[in-house]
């Protein structure tokens, strides 16, 4: 039994918006542009934020089962929707962790998720700890950090047990070097000249948190297998490593091509997809870069093979939609203020007692089952819906996160207010019993049909404007 | 099952506004429209009224809540006024409590009169509100004709129907109601379409286009009851009567459990029935000569004509398409020109299914009266969606017959 990583997912946004049409909307203010016109960014949906594709990685991570004993929930990113109220415990929320879960946010630094891997790692409770980084920043239209950005999330289960990588050492720096900030209460980051960034701070700071890392292992780099070096910088991880020793055939792809940089989530995903490929015994490097330096180094273990996420990254980065209408983009973002039509001024008030005493319905998307009958239905109700059985006050308490469905019925909905129009929505029938009239995500209207195999996800509900409050529920996506 | 209410109650009175874009009208003007009409039909005193019923659905786009914007708008003598609220079967409610009274004995001569004014909302389609504080956290987010267009993917994959035969069917069904609206100077709207128009006109909620959805419009339709004694005693021959009045609420069945496929509305099938029973028509197809059904779109209109258990199961489409429920085919349909073309100020659409009743039974409809004046007249509200409604049935007949 040693202490590691038991298992590891991630989640990246279906929707992969084309650099050329944000070249070609903004070249004409800003020419030095036209060069990083390149690959595709990770978009993500309008119902999407930090809380909502974290749970997409942890349930990549963790799969259907899995959930059993978890002590810890560690959420880290920048971009976390609540600034007071433990992003975290939406998280454990939606995956039905019980309420002795301890949750924690991390936040303030892009090395925010790798130093919460760091520290599950070092000081393991008696219970495994969940681990999820997620990111989706705002940035300004025709910013560089614009093009380099990708939305995106990844997540590790750490503990004693049968670990897929074992921790061999750990590393750390702290230094206020300041090549980016976001001030309180403003939406966008500020940044200083890149070649400085790069000549002062990485190539300074991250080569002898590297060495010292590598030294307490008793390792050299020439016998590293794997080097994640999150960074979109021109040849920045090459040059760290040569510094190091670690071999050139080493570094990682940084997926700036397909993906983009997803901040805090960024050295977790790499280290997910490295994890993908690393073959027992084999040492991996992680390093995460933001006011100092964290560095891990892993040993990959017999048991890599074993464990493997549901989709994982390489899967998610296969199930992708090119977006090339960047006003979608930036609409999404609310980088732009789009007239949005007299029916989205609903009043989305939240009765914040009626939400928690349905919490797991809403967060937990538990429903019943009889226990006369055994139907299954949602929500739980007193009276058991099924018309031969009617039982009264029957039902436990049954999630449907996981439950297979397909569409009974369903339409593409011009009139009802949507950020992201046609609304899609339809009867969903579980397999196993129980319906829900529900809200579909990333489908396309032309490829639902009656029968269509959905999978459920986590999502935003809406998002009250007047109170700065988001509403969370289940929706369903083609599986 | 109860004896039910078959020729105990007779209507004496009825009114109905000028339905549209009422853009200079309030609705106690369109109450008062309404109202006057049904008083002198009726010729009674408004002071020999025992008791009456409003409905309105979404009072806070106009009057507010209570009985008091009825009685208030028509000077009641402080007499019990009562607001029912039932979704789009509003109106047939507030007939259902005007006649329960006569029936019971409990008031000799009752009014049930309803009224939406929906044009204040500053757009088209029925206002955006909120359906519960729990509600609002994890239904769709549906508008009706996105519930009611779901019907069509259902019903196509139980019936095996193609995309395209459905698709004309229904268009079928408004193009028939615009012409009959034509006919309507009451009506919001008085023009003909072509299956060409309705069928390429933009998609509101796949597959249902603009032609496929009800207009919404402001207007008022009410009815004064009494019993068919008194009915006599003011002079009145020919009586019309209430033969059945039928009112069947989801209970969940359909939106929680996998009994029901999506292609039918259960309500409607349990209070059709029941109407029958209570009405004594063995067979509908033979015995009922007219209908006016809740054409809030064009395929809850070609559904509900299975469900009122007329065309069998998976033949609307061939009754529609052969003209069927045309003016002038076996059983008209909207004769009057439906929602489709009176728009559906909610809680006024039940009374004025009636009023159309009413007059054809009378052989007083005008340019759009039925040759052989009609025995036997079927209304049909429903309100809600498809997966969890509320269905309405009333059925008028000659008193005696």
């Amino acid at each position: 039994m040693t202490v590691g990583i038991l298992r590891y997912g991630a989640y990246i946004p279906m929707r992969r918006l084309q650099r050329k049409t944000i070249v070609a909307a903004n070249s004409w203010f800003n020419s030095a542009l036209k060069s990083q016109g390149k690959g595709e960014r990770a978009m993500a949906n309008w119902d999407e934020d930090s809380v909502t594709m974290a749970v997409a990685a942890a349930r990549d991570c963790l799969g259907e089962g899995g959930r059993d004993g978890i002590g810890a929930v560690h959420l880290a990113s920048t971009s976390l929707p609540f600034a007071d109220r433990l992003n975290a415990g939406i998280v454990a929320g939606a995956l039905n962790l019980p309420e002795t879960t301890a949750g924690h946010d991390h936040s303030a630094t892009q090395r925010a998720g790798l130093s919460a891997l760091s520290n599950a790692l070092a000081a393991p409770l008696d219970k495994p700890v969940l681990v999820a980084a997620a990111e989706k920043r705002r940035t300004k239209a025709a910013s560089p950090l614009e093009l380099s950005s990708g939305d995106g999330a990844a997540a590790m289960l750490v503990g004693e047990g049968e670990a897929i990588a074992e921790l061999v050492a750990s590393a750390t720096r702290t230094v206020d070097f300041v090549d980016h900030y976001r001030g309180d209460g403003v939406p966008y980051d500020y940044m200083w000249e890149e070649r400085w960034i790069r000549d002062e701070g990485y190539n300074k700071i991250v080569p002898p948190t590297l060495k010292e890392l590598l030294a307490k292992a008793g390792v050299s780099g020439a016998d590293i297998a794997h080097f994640c070096m999150p960074c979109t910088l021109s040849k920045v991880a090459a040059s760290i490593a040569k510094k190091v020793g670690i071999p050139e055939g080493a570094v990682r792809d940084n997926l700036a091509a397909g993906c983009g940089d997803t901040g805090v989530a960024h050295p977790l995903v790499m280290l997910a997809h490295a994890l993908e490929d690393a073959r027992p015994g084999q040492l991996i490097v992680v390093a995460a870069f933001g006011q100092g330096c964290d560095a891990l180094l892993l040993r990959a273990t017999d048991a890599i093979g074993r464990h493997k996420p549901a989709r994982g990254v390489s899967g998610w980065l296969a199930r992708r939609r090119e977006e090339t209408n960047y006003q979608k983009f930036l609409s999404f973002n609310e980088v732009i203020e789009v007239e949005r039509g007299m029916r989205s001024e609903l009043d989305k008030a939240t009765a914040l007692s009626s939400l928690y005493r349905n919490r797991d319905m809403l967060t937990g998307f538990v429903g019943g089952k009889c226990t006369v009958c055994g139907t299954l239905q949602f929500p739980r109700s007193n009276v058991c819906v099924n018309p031969n059985c009617n039982a009264f006050h029957s039902q436990e308490p049954q999630p449907f996160a996981d439950l297979e469905g397909r569409i009974m019925s369903y339409t593409a909905d011009n009139l009802t207010y949507s950020a992201d129009p046609p609304a899609c929505y339809g009867m969903v029938q579980f397999d196993a019993g129980g319906r829900i009239m529900i809200d579909f995500t990333d489908v396309a209207p032309e490829e639902i049909d009656v029968g269509k195999k959905m999978d459920m996800v986590f999502r935003i509900k809406d998002v009250d404007p007047q109170r700065g409050f988001t509403r969370y529920f289940w929706k369903a996506t083609a599986a | 099952m109860a004896k039910g209410i078959r020729d105990k109650v007779a209507i004496v009175g009825m009114g109905c506004s000028k339905f549209g874009e009422r853009w200079d009208k309030e609705a106690d003007d369109l109450m008062v429209e309404a109202f006057e009409e049904a008083l002198a039909d009726a010729g009674i005193d408004k002071n020999q009224i025992d008791a009456a019923w409003l409905a309105t659905a979404i009072e806070d786009q106009h009057v507010g809540k209570s009985g008091t914007p009825l009685s208030v708008a028509l000077r009641l003598p402080q007499i019990a006024v009562t607001r029912v609220e039932n979704f789009c079967a509003s109106g047939t409610e507030a007939f259902r409590g005007a006649v329960y009274a006569v029936a019971s004995g409990a008031a000799d001569i009752a009014l049930a009169l309803g009224v939406e004014k929906l044009k204040d909302t500053g757009y088209g389609g029925l206002p955006q509100r909120s359906r519960g504080v729990l509600n609002s956290m994890w239904w769709a987010n549906a508008s009706a004709p996105g519930n009611f267009a779901q019907l069509a993917a259902a019903y196509r994959a139980k019936h095996g129907v193609s995309k395209e035969d459905l698709k004309r069917a229904i268009a079928h069904v408004s193009v028939k109601s615009h012409d009959n609206g034509s006919r309507n100077p009451k009506a919001h709207l008085n023009n003909k379409v072509t299956m060409e128009q309705v069928m390429g006109a933009p998609i509101i909620a796949e597959p249902l286009g603009l032609f496929d959805c009800c207009g919404v419009s402001d207007g008022s339709a009410c009815a004064i009851v009494t019993t068919p004694e008194i009915a006599q005693s003011l002079g009145k021959k020919d009586i019309i009567a209430v033969k059945a009045l039928q009112l069947s609420v989801s209970n969940g069945v359909e939106a929680q459990h996998n009994s029901w496929d999506g292609s039918y509305f259960a309500t409607t099938r349990v209070a059709s029935r029941k109407a029958y029973q209570e009405a004594g028509v063995k067979n509908p197809r033979e015995e009922i000569d007219l209908i006016e059904v809740h054409d809030c779109f064009s395929v809850t209109e070609l559904v509900t004509m299975e469900d009122l258990h007329i065309s069998p199961e998976g033949t609307a489409i061939k009754d529609v398409l052969d003209g069927f429920y045309d003016h002038d085919g076996r059983i008209p349909c909207q004769i009057d020109g439906g929602l489709k073309c009176f728009g559906h100020p909610i809680g006024a659409s039940g009374l004025r299914m009636i009023y159309e009743m009413y007059l054809q039974l009378q052989g007083k409809a005008g340019e759009r009266q039925r040759a052989k004046a009609p025995r036997l007249g079927l209304t049909h509200n429903l309100g809600g969606f498809p997966h969890q409604n509320v269905c309405s049935i009333s059925i008028v007949g000659r008193y005696g017959e």
